[in-house]
Order: C-alpha cells, then sequence, then structure tokens
C-alpha cells in the first residue's frame, strides 16, 4: 500500500484552475519530487496535501485512509519552506524542542532531550545547540528548520524548494546530506522543486507537473532517458537537448537544415517530426559519419560544450575535459543511434507499438 | 580597441577595504571575467574601471592614457547592468538609438548603426515594442544592443545574466560569446557563477575578500587552483580536499587511509611544506576512479544521477565526504564499502599554513 495517494485532485482559483484531474502516490520511505516551472501548481499540491488548501474535486489518501476532512493538525505532516520560519530570538535548542513541547503530545523532558540531541547529530548541528537561530548562517538556520521537522517523527515530509535561497555550494552540500538523512531514515517526503538537477540528483521517483497537470511520473532515469513530451526533454539535463525537426526521406531519417541523415528507427514515424539528441549523444570521431564547424566552445572545466554548425542547424556537443577544439576547426562527429528521441508534431513521445 | 591597465587600484569606503591594490592588464580583444562570491569586490572593481566610482589610490589606463579622474562618459566605455535599467517609456528602437541621439548623430548615421545592431541581436521583429512587454531575454538583448551601437572602445557587464532564469542564461551565454567571437570587443565581464566564468572568459579573475587570489585561462584556475579558495570555488562540485600529514612518502588521511606521493612530488612537497608535516590532498570528482584494489577506502553516503553521469559521495572517516564522478551503469547502496584510486597526473597538493597550492613545476 501506498503511504500518500492523491486521486484525482482538480482545484480552481478565481481566474485560473491550479490542478487538473492530478494523481500520483508516494510509497513508504519514498523520496518523491514534484518538478516543474513557476505557476505549474506544485506549492498548491503540496497545502492541499497539508490541509492547508481544500481541493474542488478528488480526493487525498494517507495510508489508504481520505483525509480530506482532516485538519492539518490531525493529518501529521511537517512542512520545511523555502524561508526558515524559526523563532529568532530562541536558541536552537528551543527551536528544535518546540513542536515537542506542545500540551498535546504531554512528552516528558528526558525524551524531548534525546529527541533533540539524536536529532542535532544527524543534522551536524550538535555545536550550535545554545546559539539563537538569529546568528546563524542560512545553510545553518535551514539544517535546524530541516531538524524541526525531523524531531517530530512526522508520517510525511513535504518540503517547498528548501535549498532554493541558498548559494550553489551549500546547495550542493545540502542536497547530499538530506538525501543521505532520507535514506538512512526511511522517511517519506514529497519535495518540491523548480531545479530539475534538484529533482534528478535526490528523487526516487519524479512527477512533472506543467500547467496544472501531471505529464509524466517515472524514475529520473525515466524522466531523462525517455521523456514523454519535449517539454519533459528540454526541461532536464544540461545543456539543453538538441531539439531539431526531421523527416523521412526514402527510409532515412534526413535533419531539416542540414545534409545529416540517419537510419530509419523501427517506430512508426510520420513525415515529419521532432529528433532530440541529448549533447552527450553526439561525439567528435576522427571516423564520425558527419562533419561540423566548431562556431563556439564553452570549456565548463569537467567537461566542454562544443556547438557545431552543419549547413543551417547548429547542435551542442558535450565531451569530456578541456576540450582540444577550437573554434573555426572542421570536426567529424556521430550520434549514438540507439540513444535517439523522437516526437510526433502534438510534441508527444513516439514509442514502439506495445509500449 | 581597447587595452585597460589597472595600476594597484585600491577602494576603501571609510575603514572598510572594498578591493585591496589590484594590478591587472586586459588585452585588445580579450574577454576577462572577474568572479567570486558576493561581497568580494568585483563589482566595486568593475565600477572603478567605469568611473561611477571613484578609486581611493592607483591608475587607470586605457589605450595608455590616464583616464583615472575621467568622468564616465569619457571613458568610452559602455556597461551593461543586470537590470536591463531599459526607458520603458520608449520604444526598443528608441531605446538603442538614444546614446547615438545624445552624441547628436546624423540620422542616417543612426539608421545605418541601429540596423546593423539589431541584426547582429536578431531583434529586428522587436523594434516597436516597449521594453516592458519584452520577455528578460530580449530585454537583455536590447541591453546589449544599446551598448554595442555605440561602438565603445570596451564592454564593461556586470552580472547580466544574474536575473534571468537557468535555460535562458544557457543561451544568452552563448549568444554574449559568440558576439564577442565576432566584434572582438574589449570586455570585463562580472559574475558569481564559476560555471559562466570558466565558459565565457579568456582569462578570470578569481577574488575573494578584496583580494585577487588567481588570474588565469579557465584551464588554469581549473587545473592548477592557485589555493584552497580557487580550489574550492571552481568547479561544481568543487575539487576534493583532504587534511593530512606527511610521514616519508606517505600522506596519512583521516582513518587508516594513505596516499603515496606520487615520485614526481616526492622532492618538492616537504620543501614546500616548510617543515610541517600537515599537507591538503586535492583532486577533482573526475580524477578518481572506483577500483577495488583502490589506495583509498570509504563507504558510499550518497549516489545521485545528474543527467549523463552519477556521483558517488564517499564517506572517507569521520564524515569527511570525498565526490566522485562515475558513469550512470553501477549504483552503490549507502554504507557499501567501496575502494578508489587517484589519477597521479591529477593531484594537487597545499598548504594548509598559507592555503597556497605546492607548484607542479617545483615537482618537475
Amino acid at each position: 500500500m501506498s503511504q500518500v495517494e492523491l486521486r484525482h485532485i482538480t482545484k480552481h482559483f478565481p481566474t485560473v484552475t491550479a490542478l487538473r484531474d492530478v494523481s500520483f502516490s508516494i510509497h513508504h520511505g519514498e523520496f518523491f519530487v514534484l518538478l516543474g516551472p513557476t505557476g505549474a501548481g506544485k506549492t498548491t499540491t503540496l497545502r492541499i496535501i497539508a490541509g492547508l488548501e481544500q481541493q474542488d474535486e478528488g480526493s487525498v489518501l494517507l495510508d489508504g485512509e481520505p483525509i480530506d476532512s482532516r485538519t492539518p493538525a490531525e493529518r501529521d505532516v511537517a512542512f520545511v519552506f523555502q524561508q526558515y520560519s524559526l523563532y529568532p530570538t530562541m536558541t536552537v535548542y528551543d527551536n528544535l524542542a518546540f513542536p515537542l513541547r506542545s500540551p498535546l503530545r504531554n512528552m516528558p523532558k528526558p525524551q524531548i532531550k534525546s529527541r533533540v540531541e539524536d536529532t542535532a547529530e544527524k543534522l551536524r548541528i550538535t555545536h550550535l545547540l545554545k546559539r539563537k537561530t538569529a546568528q546563524l548562517s542560512g545553510g545553518e538556520m535551514q539544517r535546524v528548520a530541516i531538524g524541526r521537522a525531523i524531531v517530530r517523527e512526522p508520517r510525511l515530509f513535504l518540503m517547498d524548494e528548501p535549498l532554493s535561497n541558498l548559494d550553489a555550494k551549500l546547495r550542493e552540500t545540502l542536497r547530499v546530506e538530506l538525501k543521505h538523512l532520507q535514506k538512512t531514515q526511511g522517511s517519506t517526503t514529497l519535495f518540491v522543486t523548480h531545479d530539475q538537477i534538484e529533482a534528478l540528483t535526490m528523487a526516487d521517483r519524479i512527477a512533472v507537473l506543467i500547467e496544472g497537470e501531471a505529464i509524466q511520473q517515472g524514475t529520473p532515469d525515466d524522466i531523462y532517458d525517455r521523456p514523454a513530451t519535449t517539454f519533459v526533454a528540454q526541461m532536464v539535463g544540461t545543456p539543453r537537448i538538441n531539439l531539431v525537426s526531421a523527416g523521412l526521406h526514402n527510409g532515412t531519417v534526413a535533419i531539416e537544415g542540414s545534409g545529416l541523415s540517419l537510419p530509419a528507427p523501427r517506430l512508426n514515424l510520420s513525415e515529419s517530426f521532432l529528433l532530440g539528441i541529448r549533447p552527450e549523444d553526439i561525439r567528435p570521431d576522427p571516423k564520425g559519419r558527419f562533419t561540423g564547424k566548431v562556431i563556439l566552445t564553452e570549456p565548463l572545466g569537467v567537461e566542454t560544450i562544443l556547438h557545431l554548425r552543419s549547413g543551417e542547424l547548429t547542435l551542442l556537443s558535450l565531451v569530456p575535459g578541456m576540450a582540444s577544439q577550437r573554434v573555426g576547426d572542421e570536426v567529424r562527429f556521430d550520434i549514438v543511434q540507439e540513444k535517439l528521441h523522437y516526437f510526433g508534431p502534438d510534441k508527444k513521445r513516439i514509442t514502439a507499438e506495445g509500449n | 580597441m581597447a587595452t585597460i591597465e589597472l595600476n594597484k587600484i585600491e577602494k576603501k569606503f571609510g575603514e572598510f577595504h572594498a578591493v585591496k591594490p589590484l594590478d591587472l592588464t586586459v588585452r585588445d580583444g580579450e574577454f576577462v571575467v572577474l568572479l567570486g562570491p558576493s561581497g568580494c569586490g568585483k563589482t566595486t572593481t568593475l565600477r572603478m574601471i567605469s568611473g561611477l566610482e571613484a578609486v581611493t589610490s592607483g591608475r587607470i589606463l586605457l589605450n595608455g592614457k590616464d583616464v583615472t579622474w575621467k568622468h564616465p562618459s569619457e571613458r568610452d566605455m559602455a556597461f551593461v547592468f543586470q537590470f536591463y535599467a531599459l526607458y520603458t517609456h520608449l520604444s526598443v528602437w528608441q531605446n538603442i538609438a538614444f546614446p547615438l541621439q545624445a552624441q547628436g548623430e546624423k540620422r542616417e548615421v543612426i539608421d545605418r548603426r541601429v540596423s546593423e545592431v539589431v541584426e547582429i541581436l536578431r531583434i529586428g521583429h522587436l523594434l516597436r515594442a516597449r521594453p516592458g512587454k519584452l520577455s528578460g531575454g530580449d530585454q537583455q538583448r536590447v541591453a546589449l544592443a544599446r551598448a554595442l551601437v555605440r561602438r565603445p572602445a570596451a564592454f564593461l557587464m556586470d552580472e547580466p545574466l544574474g536575473a534571468l532564469d537557468a535555460e535562458l542564461r544557457e543561451t544568452m551565454r552563448a549568444e554574449i560569446k559568440n558576439l564577442h567571437i565576432a566584434q572582438h570587443a574589449t570586455t570585463v565581464y562580472v559574475t558569481h557563477d564559476q560555471i559562466e566564468a570558466v565558459a565565457m572568459g579568456d582569462r578570470i579573475v578569481v577574488m575573494s575578500k578584496a583580494e585577487v587570489q588567481q588570474v588565469g585561462t579557465p584551464v588554469e584556475v581549473y587545473y592548477d587552483p592557485a589555493n584552497l579558495f580557487v580550489a574550492r570555488f571552481i568547479g561544481s562540485p568543487g575539487m576534493n580536499l583532504l587534511d593530512g600529514r606527511l610521514t616519508e612518502d606517505q600522506v596519512h588521511l583521516l582513518g587508516k587511509n594513505r596516499y603515496a606521493v606520487p615520485a614526481a612530488w616526492k622532492r618538492s612537497l616537504p620543501e614546500a611544506l616548510g617543515g610541517r608535516d600537515e599537507v591538503v590532498l586535492g583532486f577533482r570528482p573526475e580524477a578518481a576512479r572506483m577500483d577495488p584494489g583502490g589506495a583509498l577506502a570509504g563507504e558510499v553516503f550518497a549516489t545521485d544521477m545528474h543527467g549523463g553521469y552519477s556521483l558517488l559521495h564517499v564517506n572517507v572517516g569521520e564524515n569527511e565526504i570525498v565526490h566522485i564522478r562515475s558513469d550512470r551503469q553501477t549504483s552503490y547502496p549507502i554504507g557499501t564499502p567501496v575502494r578508489f584510486d587517484i589519477d597521479a597526473e591529477m593531484v594537487r597538493f597545499f598548504n594548509p599554513q598559507t592555503e597556497a597550492a605546492v607548484s607542479r613545476e617545483v615537482a618537475r
């Protein structure tokens, strides 16, 4: 049985439909990411699960039971926000202890102490327990905010872009720590982000939400390797996927605006369609079938982006290390045939029949 | 055409040292990036070059002429800001034509030059629109066109992509670089984004705490960072840096890990450490390879997928996490004991007292 289930959730606001028939389930111990651009309905989804917002249609189930009529407090979910919302005049210890001191819990002091200390240990903030939260750095504050959610041992964590206010280096560190913590705790987590790297790196499964609709659900591998639409294909992966118009001519796939042609796949392709090629699948190779001119190089350190001009077309190629190619060089390259993505005129992925 | 020389330029705001004396020569046609975290002094440096900020001491030369005390408008440099600073009540055409009109250029000249830059930036279809109606990317293209139309000796850009979303940043990054390749105008570009810096810069000036940490090509700052700050700051994730102690030819790391000093370093390393035994071992995530017979051991802390590759995060003792780049094929559960090796060519050493890198030149 899945722990959280959304069934056909629809939510209208006066001027806009925020969610349209959204369904997904989150399994026990799963790290589930809701990925989508601003305004996709991600935060509204979280608020409906937490009970802060009421849906117009559909139902939310926790451990198989509908919870639609329960108050937020009765749902036993913990929320972590982008803004830390800590009590600035209290110490870190008191911030962590706060949810446990609620009269409803009636928790004995020694138990509170051991829970707070355990949590601080896990988040590596033991040395900060006596400090006031106003004196902490952004990364430390977010650790405390996560700690305050964990200490309650709720049934479900809801996290709304908790890393997006932090600088790039800190985000990298906390991403890894949060994932480690979630996996070792086995806590069920629903994490909302617009950042595709956060989604790919942290999720067990991802649901892609666009304009209130769940377009695709799957593991990071599914989303990256088999994107359901051109939008999803372009949303995940940096640099962005090459998306080019192509057509079938005499049994080969001809890419428009270039002389490039490839063997046709065993797919039911219409006369014209879109071809997606990930930059790492365009590989410079002295024996490659194709040629292009290097018009720009972007060395990123660990790898280099080459902009290759072929006819009217510019393709991005991602190569390991600091590439030796220079602007103006003519290079031969090859395309990894098995990794191509085909999309129909409706922008949806074309798959082999029966798939 | 411009060469910009900065001779010990310095900025103090009262007691606060915003930029410590800084020397730099930007060569004609060069794209130089000032890179650093917020508050490092990079924007103040750019504003001193432009004349928007007066230097506390030092000299600024443009093509050999002292412009230190010249008004910004007399320096022949165009400034592009993060926020586009367009006139919202004027059309795109009027915005671009504005600097030429202000100079009192003839109508034919204005028409011709505006058409040229509009073509270069592919914004011909937007000329009648008001800037407020445009996307962030198009607004920045208009701002670039307005800078370009003046044909200044140099361009100064202050985080011009900072307000754009990630996708657009990627596109505009390539567009600005293409523009630079086509125009070959001397450019000083400020950013806090290390990816932008290495992707765009001919040379990069890495700054921290009001001081230059390193000036170098992308290859130099990436492979041979001058100190611990640069090693951490460049790369995502940055260089792995492990504290150790040198005894004989071994670096003793946390836990039971020992790393044998590569032959090339054996003589130079003890000298560079000045008789002390503390040392920092550095290597990039792609320099490590999983290998059951590898010299270093740890256990898997987390793994994650980044699209084309995976990162393996390995706890090598006391929660010291090492990042290793690997292919996507293999997955390791958390807690799995693993061994790995480091490519000896890619190993770097740092002196923790001075934070400086031990020179590879010495090593050879």
